[in-house]
């Protein structure tokens, strides 16, 4: 079956979406990260979708998900790239993503995360 | 009325993908703005999937409608499925016979310029919507 690749990153893990995911193909990447954040006992996970052009309910849950079952694992998510029409839509849709923070690129994410992981180790 | 017309089957979630990939392709051929586009766009994923998963599967029909001053997207999902009891229950957020979120229908409303449903139990439903480029 099709995954998504999920790439180590020092200590966290980025992943860049850049198909367009049927259900059972985002259900597979929830798991794959959370394994993965278990085995490479990453600090955070950077989900970069800046090449997805919707984000329906069940996406979005899925990255709601995803948040917070790292949160129980101690780490970080998030989601970089959005589309503004992606999150106009979003919000009308009636998903305002809560418990998911993002950063406008992966740049900005990276420094959020290394700021959260610094924080939360001090 | 009607230029152009055509028909997808929901069978699979790779159908829904591909429903989502025609209704792109047809609202960008009528002029919608990106924004418009992406709201017609995940309405008809949201209605793929109440298709595929509530219906036990159906089709969809695709139209590019034309007037005078305006122009848009007419989508049509229909199954054969269980039906709906309650139209006015399951318009609302936060209803769910599955494990969804609830935001199907509502949702699918709300990112539509026209919305009609009409179901009945033990025959199916048909949900039509229509979003009118701006």
């Amino acid at each position: 079956m099709d995954r998504i690749p999920v790439l180590k990153m020092g200590q966290f893990l980025l992943v860049t979406i850049q198909v367009d995911m049927h259900d059972q193909l985002a259900l597979a990447l929830q798991d794959d990260l959370t394994a993965q954040i278990v085995r490479h006992r990453a600090r955070g996970v950077l989900i970069d979708i800046s090449a997805v052009d919707m984000v329906d309910s069940f996406m979005g849950r899925m990255l709601g998900n995803i948040a917070g079952m790292a949160r129980i694992l101690d780490a970080e998510t998030v989601v970089v790239g959005m589309q503004p029409s992606v999150a106009i839509t979003l919000v009308e849709l009636g998903l305002a993503l809560p418990g998911v923070r993002t950063a406008l690129n992966v740049e900005k994410g990276v420094h959020l995360l290394t700021e959260a992981v610094r924080e939360s180790s001090s | 009325m009607s230029e152009h017309s055509e028909a997808l089957p929901i069978r699979s979630q790779e159908d829904v993908v591909l429903v989502r990939q025609a209704v792109r392709r047809l609202a960008a051929q009528t002029g919608m703005n990106l924004v418009d586009q992406t709201k017609i766009v995940t309405a008809a994923s949201e209605l793929a999937r109440n298709t595929l998963i509530y219906g036990k599967g159906g089709t969809v029909g695709l139209e590019i409608l034309k007037e005078d001053r305006r122009s848009g997207v007419r989508l049509t999902f229909e199954d054969h499925g269980p039906g709906i009891p309650n139209i006015q229950e399951a318009l609302k957020d936060g209803f769910t016979s599955g494990n969804g979120l609830g935001l199907g229908l509502g949702g699918a409303k709300r990112l539509s310029s026209e919305f009609d449903i009409v179901s009945e139990v033990g025959q199916g439903t048909k949900v039509t919507i229509v979003r009118w480029n701006r």
